[in-house]
């Protein structure tokens, strides 16, 4: 599903991000991406959605190589993947329904599925019936689980999260990571950073470490199982 | 804005209402042809024939040169002066009046040109004169007012370009978003676009009221003055076709107003800037 090869992520002309990273994800994979603060995760993340690109190597997502893809390609490719972030990034200036919406907005489905399928995403993250409400009316642990809602709602085959538990307290956290699993579970491809080691030992799966931009264990797929 | 869009509009409208007036006095253009003193009555009658005969020309009148005196005498008031001439100065004159077909510029120097050649005639003159000073100051008129309409164009598109731009800055967390989301480019300038076009079309419905208002306000005073003078001038308002035209240009600035801002301002609105 994701595949890198040699890549290296330099921001500046001596700042380096990422260096020769070497990594393969399958269909169905779930695994941790962890390291310090300034590891170059984030930066990871980035390259996947094409927020980035990488100075050197090769980055393929879904079978598609995307070192030379059109920026007008670029929203095609988004659309296959969900995002979550530690800020959520939802919209108050709208209800949870719409912001769940958005991801169908822009394909231009129609109302009736885009009601069917938002419900739908809601019921899986136990929302449903706060579908009305404005996100600032929820507690962290329920915005966040809107962003997720928002991030699976057109059914991406890969889910990446972006520090997904950073400003919750540990149970929250381990509902949000159930959440994962069972996506993950149905065949889409998931691939989490964060820096929250317990949680990750907890979980007990595979996982990428990066450690000043060189990915130092995960790489292989024997090495962190 | 409306007053932006209105301004050039209305001096157009006054613009192609005193080309209406020189129009209208080009069809009065006529010519006189001044005879040589010694050319006899005789002479002159068979001028007027050949001159008449002429495809060109309309109307011919023979003002004998004792009527011409006779004339000059009550109008000048010189009359004790001229008693002291031992003869006529006068000489006798043709008044020239063109075929309508004739009466363009050329038209009229063209047939200058011909009577000019002939033997008896002295000297031609045509009342041009301050009809081609008119046609320059109307020409020059339009010139202004297409270089004050560009001018005030372009103000409408700075001005619609700089609300939208607040509109974009406003909305950025949501562009962000859209982008994140697989929204193309084109779907989330979409709605900014149609911002812009709209405000052109608010612009362009207000500019069409002011002008139909100002009119109905001047054109009291202006028929009253024109009465005076014995003018049919009219200021013309702005026809269906007129008033389609304006709105549509108003939408198509707004729009392209609301695209610069777009260019400038949100395609560098970029996700890489989250987290
Ligand atoms: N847009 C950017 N421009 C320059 N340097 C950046 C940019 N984004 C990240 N970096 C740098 O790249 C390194 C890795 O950052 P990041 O991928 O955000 O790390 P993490 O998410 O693991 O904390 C850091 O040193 C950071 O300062
Ligand atoms: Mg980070």
């Amino acid at each position: 599903m994701i595949e890198f090869r040699q890549v290296t992520k330099r921001y500046d002309s001596d700042h380096t991000a990422l260096r020769q990273v070497n990594f393969a994800l399958d269909r169905g994979e779930l695994a941790f991406l962890t390291g310090h603060s300034g590891a170059g995760k984030s930066t990871l993340l980035k390259l996947v959605m094409v927020m980035e690109r990488p100075s050197a190597g090769e980055v393929v997502v879904g079978g598609q190589l995307l070192n030379r893809l059109p920026r007008r390609q670029i929203p095609y490719i988004r659309r296959h993947i969900g995002v979550v972030f530690q800020n959520h990034q939802l919209l108050f200036d709208r209800t949870v329904f719409d912001n769940v919406a958005m991801p169908l907005e822009v394909t231009g489905a129609s109302p009736s599925d885009i009601g069917r399928r938002v419900r739908a995403a809601l019921d899986k993250v136990g929302l449903l019936s706060k579908e009305k409400m404005n996100p600032m009316q929820l507690s962290g642990g329920e915005q966040q689980r809107v962003g997720i809602a928002r991030a699976v709602v057109n059914k991406p085959p890969l889910l990446l999260a972006d520090e997904p538990t950073g400003n919750l307290d540990p149970e929250l956290s381990a509902d949000i990571m159930n959440l994962f699993g069972q996506f993950s579970q149905v065949g889409v491809t998931v691939l989490i950073a964060t820096h929250d080691i317990a949680l990750v030992n907890e979980m007990n799966r595979r996982t990428l470490t990066l450690d000043h931009g060189r990915l130092v264990a995960g790489g292989s797929p024997l090495m962190g199982v | 804005m409306g007053v932006a869009l209105a301004l050039p509009v209305a001096l157009l409208l006054v613009l192609m209402s005193l080309e209406g007036v020189s129009a209208g006095w080009e069809s009065g253009a006529r010519v006189t042809a001044y005879l040589k003193l010694d050319v006899g009555v005789d002479e002159a009658r068979g001028l007027l024939q050949e001159i008449e005969s002429d495809s060109r020309i309309s109307e011919v009148e023979l003002v004998e040169r004792d009527q011409a005196l006779a004339e000059f005498r009550i109008s000048s008031g010189l009359d004790e002066a001229l008693d002291f001439l031992q003869e006529n100065p006068l000489p006798h004159t043709l008044l020239i009046t063109p075929e309508d077909s004739a009466r363009t510029e050329a038209g009229v120097e063209g047939l200058v040109r011909y009577i000019q050649k002939m033997d008896s005639v002295e000297r031609v003159q045509v009342d041009l004169g301050w009809l081609q000073r008119l046609n320059a100051i109307t020409e020059m008129l339009s010139r202004a007012v297409w270089a004050l309409s560009v001018l005030l164009a372009a103000a409408v598109v700075l001005v619609i370009g700089n609300t939208v731009r607040l509109a974009i800055e406003n909305r950025r967390d949501e562009i962000l978003v859209a982008k994140l989301v697989g929204g193309t480019d084109s779907f989330v300038r979409r709605p900014f676009l149609y911002t812009g076009a709209w405000f052109g079309l608010g612009g362009g419905v207000v500019a069409f009221i002011l002008l139909e208002l100002s009119l109905w306000w001047l054109n009291g005073p202006i028929e009253r003055l024109a009465g005076l003078y014995r003018s049919d001038f009219s200021l013309a308002g702005l026809s269906f076709d007129g008033a389609f035209a304006l709105i549509i240009v108003a939408m198509v600035l707004g729009w392209l107003g609301a695209w610069v801002a777009v260019k400038r301002h949100m395609d560098d609105i970029d996700p890489g800037e989250i987290a």
